[in-house]
């Protein structure tokens, strides 16, 4: 299996990163217009649907999902995941700047800590499957190559 | 009245991460049964992706992964309402992740190794740090 990715691959990549970030915001502004909702109460979950963040924010994560499942189909679950870890970056600069959410230096550090994550696994592979069980396959894949 | 505080966010957080990683594995299962959907089009343009949307909607897989990401959903929407985002957002998708790292393994007979070990390790430093 190739270790390097297509453009189109590494685009596909980026909209899971950003979808994902952008949405979850968008999702938690609109629950602080709604305000709280508690287990007696879950029918206000149906309310918040009509709120536009809300909307917006579903919007993003539908399109995250079908980004999420396109790059599942060509890599596995442990790349994929970290390969989201970017948006934590961008989760804790959007709920510091927009929603003025307070982030102490822990959370800060615990953000770093998981983006050097990523690094150890972007470096990899993107697929691990096992070895091939049926070698004499590929010996003729080959021939029908030449 | 503290502890109680407590034990609502983290019961809340460790619920959406339960159903996420179901979900994911579910998901992941049926994508990599399915294999790289640029070879299920069926033809150029917008129509050609007719193909890999059917082949994803008939897989049982999908839909029983769907049906928990669906859940998962809307226990993100209540846990948004009791907990800061910048906690709860971060805290449920490192522990989803590696929830995940021992599903993949498990259940997926993905080869994680041991660089992917440490990434697991650092996110779960990193949550601890998230979570002071």
């Amino acid at each position: 299996m190739s270790h390097r990715l297509k453009p189109s691959q590494y685009a596909i990549l980026a909209s899971v990163m950003l979808t994902a970030s952008v949405g979850d915001t968008l999702l938690s502004h609109g629950m602080s217009q709604v305000g709280p909702v508690d287990l007696h109460h879950l029918g206000m979950l149906f309310h918040a649907l009509a709120n536009p963040y809300i909307i917006a924010g579903i919007v993003l994560l539908i399109g995250f999902f079908a980004s999420y499942m396109t790059a599942l189909s060509w890599a596995d679950l442990t790349f994929v995941m970290p390969a989201t870890a970017f948006g934590y970056v961008v989760v804790a600069l959007l709920s510091r700047f927009w929603l003025h959410e307070h982030l102490s230096v822990y959370r800060w550090a615990g953000i770093l800590l998981i983006v050097c994550a990523v690094g150890f696994v972007a470096g990899g592979p993107s697929r691990t499957d096992h070895e091939p069980q049926h070698h004499e396959l590929d010996v003729m894949d080959l021939g029908a190559g030449r | 009245m503290h502890t109680d505080h407590l034990l609502r966010t983290w019961s809340c957080i460790l619920g959406v991460a339960a159903l996420a990683i179901t979900g994911e594995v579910l998901i992941a299962a049926a994508m990599r049964r399915l294999g790289d959907l640029d070879h299920l089009r069926t033809g150029s343009g917008l129509r050609g992706y007719l193909g890999p949307v059917r082949a994803v909607l008939s897989s049982p897989l999908f839909l029983g992964g769907a049906f928990c990401m669906a859940l998962n959903f809307f226990a993100l929407l209540f846990t948004l309402s009791v907990v800061d985002l910048s906690l709860a957002a971060p805290a449920t998708a490192s522990l989803t992740y590696v929830g995940n790292a021992v599903a993949a393994k498990m259940f997926l007979k993905e080869n994680v190794d041991r660089r992917r070990w440490l990434a697991v390790l650092f996110v779960c430093v990193g949550v601890v740090l998230l979570a002071k």
